[in-house]
């Protein structure tokens, strides 16, 4: 019987040089399985498009779902007032810490935009960040929020969509830092962020805060602003809606959970006025990005700017996340 | 020296602090602002049915928008672009032209109102919306939200 000492002694050969590169070239077969698995696109299942296809899908019903997910806040161009906001011709530039995104035209032009889309494909974009040829979409499209969407919500937005004019405006692609201009890459930041749990537990809730949670965390996307990220750009779960640096420049986006300094004195009521108006309780305006949001909110059933406000003041109180 | 004359330099040098500080131009539009806040809370709680139509308020709160408006492009002179918890944005100073014109353009219309006043509840709701358009169309581009 050999000792373990008596091994280490064993004098190296030229075996050892060929099992350390074969070992070293396993490693990296392996290695490169793992992230091809790992940053593979998984599209919606079968079953669940034929269910969203199935669905009796309803254009008036989609356009509050238009509002509610803030498509136009993006995808119109920049200054786009009243009717042109229906024109989603993209070309905005959002900054971000990875590099610049340019919004890409999502009008019914059937070259330019997505008009040569199927519903499947919209389905795809929305609940599982992949474009229609297979390949992943960056996570500035909030899909991490939209994948909490209902099968109806999907096929009514997309009936909405359908009605909305053509534009044939071809932007510029995204200027994005090396390696994130690597899409497969998104597929690992999926594997870590991705999924449709919620974001908070509610206990008890009734059917207006449901509702709200669902407007907030899926649609609304409301959380992609104000709630910090992590340097791989997923978000703090621990830390929803406390608020966070403006990803655009200087200054914040505000903790809006009842622990905020601006938010802890309002009332529900307060919140939805607001949602509604633009106006503070003491009648501050909304300022910044949220302007455009605010308008958005204003689209939607007094009912739902209530649900979202019942949501806020039942979320948990966190310190500011910026 | 003694403790009189001391306490009086104090004094005095107190009140020169005091009003170096309060012209400051930073807290001279801060100020500005939240008069324009005041009265168009005057105006939405009529709007919102919290109190009664009263078209003396609605001109007096048109009125301090209008002589606010009047004065406040000129608070933002170089060298005041930080401080004193600002929230003007740098692009008030790239863009000096159009923030000028905006600020003007809610003067006019609030001279609108002031000429030709809402006769009624309904008279101020229809003046009300686009009046109050014009705060967050600014507010979007040359106001940003800070810590606080």
């Amino acid at each position: 019987m050999s000792s373990p000492s008596g091994e280490a002694k064993r004098p190296a050969s030229k075996g050892a040089g060929v099992y350390v590169l074969g070992g070293l070239a396993l490693a990296t077969v392996i290695g490169a399985g793992i992230f091809w698995f790992v940053t593979e696109p998984h599209p919606v299942s079968d079953e669940r498009l034929a269910a969203i296809e199935a669905a009796d899908a309803d254009a008036a019903r989609g356009e509050s779902l238009f509002w509610a997910g803030g498509c136009a806040s993006c995808h119109a161009a920049d200054g786009a007032e009243g009717e042109d906001r229906l024109v989603l011709s993209g070309g905005h530039r959002l900054t971000s810490d990875f590099g610049t995104f340019v919004v890409p035209n999502i009008s019914t032009d059937a070259k330019a935009g997505m008009g040569g889309w199927d519903l499947k494909s919209f389905a795809n974009a929305m609940l599982a960040g992949i474009g229609p040829d297979g390949s992943h979409l960056y996570p500035s499209f909030p899909y991490g929020s939209y994948i909490r969407m209902s099968d109806q919500d999907v096929a009514d937005l997309y009936a909405f969509m359908q009605t909305l004019p053509a534009s044939d405006e071809i932007n510029a692609p995204h200027e994005l830092n090396f390696p994130f201009s690597i899409r497969r890459l998104v597929g690992g930041w999926k594997f870590l962020f991705l999924n449709n749990d919620p974001r908070v537990e509610l206990a008890n809730a009734d059917d207006q805060l449901s509702r709200g949670q669902y407007l907030v965390e899926g649609p609304g996307h409301c959380g992609e602003c104000h709630t910090p990220r992590n340097l791989l750009g997923g978000l703090k779960a621990a830390e929803w809606l406390a608020g966070a640096p403006n990803p655009e420049g200087e200054g914040i986006v505000p903790n809006i959970t009842p622990g905020g300094p601006d938010i802890s004195a309002w009332s529900a009521s307060d919140i939805a006025y607001y949602l509604e108006s633009g106006f503070t309780p003491d009648f501050d305006s909304v300022g910044g990005s949220m302007v455009d949001v605010q308008k958005n909110m204003a689209e939607l059933e007094a009912a739902d700017r209530e649900a979202i406000a019942a949501y806020l003041k039942a979320v948990p109180s966190h310190p500011n996340g910026y | 020296m003694t403790v009189r004359t001391l306490i009086t330099a104090a004094t005095f040098g107190l009140a020169a602090v005091v009003a170096a500080y309060a012209a400051e131009p930073q807290e001279v539009r801060q100020e500005m602002m939240k008069q324009v806040g005041g009265a168009t809370g005057a105006m939405a709680k009529m709007v919102k049915g919290q109190e009664d139509f009263d078209q003396a308020k609605v001109i007096e709160a048109l009125t301090t928008i209008s002589s606010s408006m009047a004065e406040f492009p000129a608070q933002f002179p170089e060298g005041s672009e930080t401080g004193m918890d600002t929230e003007a944005a740098p692009a008030i100073w790239e863009k000096k032209d159009d923030f000028e014109a905006k600020a003007m353009s809610l003067k006019e219309e609030a001279d609108a109102g002031i000429a030709n006043p809402p006769a009624d509840l309904d008279g101020l709701k229809a003046m009300f919306g686009p009046l109050t358009k014009s705060c967050g169309s600014c507010h979007e581009t040359y106001r940003l939200k800070k810590e606080g």
